[in-house]
């Protein structure tokens, strides 16, 4: 042979030198991307199932995550200006209640009194209740005058609230005081709770993208048994006959993120009208939060890397039974 | 080229396939392996690819000891080594081009290369102008002759054959040994496995006889004889 010293490991074909054999690695990435996107596409029903499955696995969690971070901004707007209303006795007289309101703006812990006459709150009754026509019927009016309290810095936490409603309450002219805290923390708690439970389902549904995905990949390297057989018969490393697989993987997770972003801002929006007629009614200018570019961006790297991680744990477990016999 | 000394294979269902087999083939032969089916022609190749390892032994190819190598280093190991199989191992589903390209992606070639080094490959089998085909639309012989431009498209140094010519009309056996014996001469060591006797005894060279995993006979053929 020409090539007499040829004794040495792989000297014989030297011809690929290193700056060739990185070029080819990422060569060989560029084509296994596209390779792997026109096999995809080549069997487009197949390919819409998975991506099927795995939008609907993440679009799930994302709206539960999208509500959940509504209701939480529902109650932070209540939460960032806790209100105190006192319900004044009936038979109160103006210039007593005159002289309360007086006494309770000198307070330092609140920052603000609103006086609604009783003929005011009759009057909002009537209009936000529905009730209008029945309350007519009535003679007197049986809603007492209120006074709204914003709070002042000095009683922004709950105890302190507390402690402000208690003095209140012992005016004489005021029947009735009610903090309006207690709601907020009780939904501060079920957020908390809804969180944890969202979290638990996500856990599960992205298990469930993981084996879906693993399962394709599967199916994927036994129909292409023969190729990988021969590949590694000719000289192909392990890392050669992945790659098309792993790259397949993560095309169905970024597929199936991308999807999931549209299902859920399909969601929410067939829902923003309602919830805007609804706000509306509560004489709120409460947005609707939706996923955004910054959600959108995060469901679907999310969805691309359990693409990935899960191909990666198929073709580890299933490539290595292939070998040429 | 080729060295194998006291080489044992036991296939683990207790199948003694080859038993204390030693040879040599220097660089540059060619060498014909015979025996009946189940002498130990095939897992004498596959040893040489490392598909199977050996028991008992020493495998050395090229001068690399393929006991100790490790499993990272086998595709390396292959790519050295060109293979015929007698049922071409071709892939269906791409043209008579990429399958002969394969090894040459996998080795990471740059494209202009590959090409230039498939169309040599094909023109030395005659197969130029059926590049673009699909493998399938083509003759058994011919696909053999896509299986051989792909075993030699990485210029190895060693050439496998595993029953080339084992489906093939004694005309189209004649011209794929031609094939081998073509690049034999340009320097390449050439091992073809055929029970074949005829046509090997007419080709007249070296021939390693195997019988039940042992060498029985090692040399060229006696002519005029029975085989």
């Amino acid at each position: 042979m020409a090539r007499s010293d040829s004794s040495g490991k792989g000297a014989v074909h030297s011809k690929t030198s290193l700056t060739d054999k990185v070029r080819s690695y990422w060569l060989h990435h560029r084509s296994s991307l596209l390779g792997s996107l026109m096999r995809l596409l080549s069997t487009p029903g197949q390919t819409l199932m998975t991506t099927l499955v795995v939008a609907i696995a993440l679009a799930l969690p994302a709206t539960l995550l999208v509500s959940l971070s509504n209701i939480q901004q529902l109650g932070d707007s209540w939460d960032a200006s806790p209100k105190v209303s006192v319900y004044l006795n009936l038979r109160a007289r103006d210039a007593a209640i005159e002289q309360l309101l007086e006494r309770l703006q000198k307070l330092p812990e609140v920052a603000d009194v609103q006086y609604l006459s009783s003929e005011q709150v009759l009057a909002d009754f009537q209009r936000l209740s529905g009730f209008g026509e029945a309350l007519e019927a009535l003679e007197d009016n049986p809603l007492p005058a209120t006074l709204i309290i914003t709070p002042g810095l000095a009683a922004v936490e709950p105890e302190a609230l507390k402690r402000l409603g208690d003095k209140i309450a012992g005016e004489a002219i005021v029947d009735e005081v009610s903090l309006d805290m207690e709601w907020v923390r009780r939904l501060r708690e079920l957020m908390v709770l809804g969180k944890k439970i969202v979290a638990a389902l996500a856990a599960l549904l992205a298990l469930g993208v993981l084996l879906a995905i693993g399962n394709t990949i599967r199916l994927a390297i036994e129909n292409r048994r023969d190729e990988i057989i021969i590949a590694k018969l000719v000289g192909g490393t392990n890392g050669f006959v992945r790659r098309p697989f792993i790259y397949i993987g993560g095309w169905y997770g970024l597929m199936g993120g991308a999807l999931a972003s549209l299902l859920v801002a399909a969601g929410f929006w067939i829902i923003q009208d309602t919830v805007a007629r609804l706000a509306l009614l509560y004489q709120s200018d409460f947005q609707l939060d939706t996923l955004g570019i910054g959600g959108t961006l995060k469901l679907i790297g999310l969805g691309t890397l359990l693409g990935w991680l899960g191909a990666w744990l198929a073709v580890g477990r299933h490539l290595a039974q292939i070998e040429p016999r | 080229m080729i060295s194998f000394s006291s080489v044992s294979k036991r296939y683990e269902n207790g199948h003694q396939a080859l038993a204390n087999l030693s040879f040599d083939v220097d660089e540059g032969e060619l060498v014909f392996l015979t025996g009946h089916s189940g002498a130990g022609k095939s897992t004498l190749m596959k040893l040489i690819m490392l598909i199977e390892r050996a028991s008992a032994g020493q495998v050395v190819i090229a001068g690399r000891n393929l006991n100790r190598m490790r499993r990272g280093q086998i595709p390396y190991h292959r790519r050295q080594v060109g293979v015929v199989f007698q049922n071409h191992q071709l892939l269906f589903d791409r043209s008579v081009y990429e399958n002969v390209a394969l090894p040459l992606n996998i080795a990471g070639f740059q494209s202009r290369e590959v090409g230039r080094r498939v169309r040599a490959a094909l023109d030395k089998v005659g197969l130029l102008d059926r590049e673009k085909a699909n493998p399938i639309t083509l003759s058994g012989g011919e696909q053999q002759r896509v299986g051989i431009a792909r075993a030699v498209v990485n210029k190895p140094p060693l050439l496998l054959a595993d029953e080339p010519t084992g489906n093939l009309d004694p005309e189209l056996s004649a011209e794929i040994m031609n094939l081998f014996r073509r690049f034999n001469s340009f320097g390449v060591t050439v091992m073809i496995a055929s029970h074949d006797i005829a046509l090997i005894r007419s080709l007249n060279h070296r021939v390693i006889s195997l019988a039940k995993g042992q060498l029985a006979h090692d040399g060229l053929l006696p002519q005029e004889q029975g085989g």
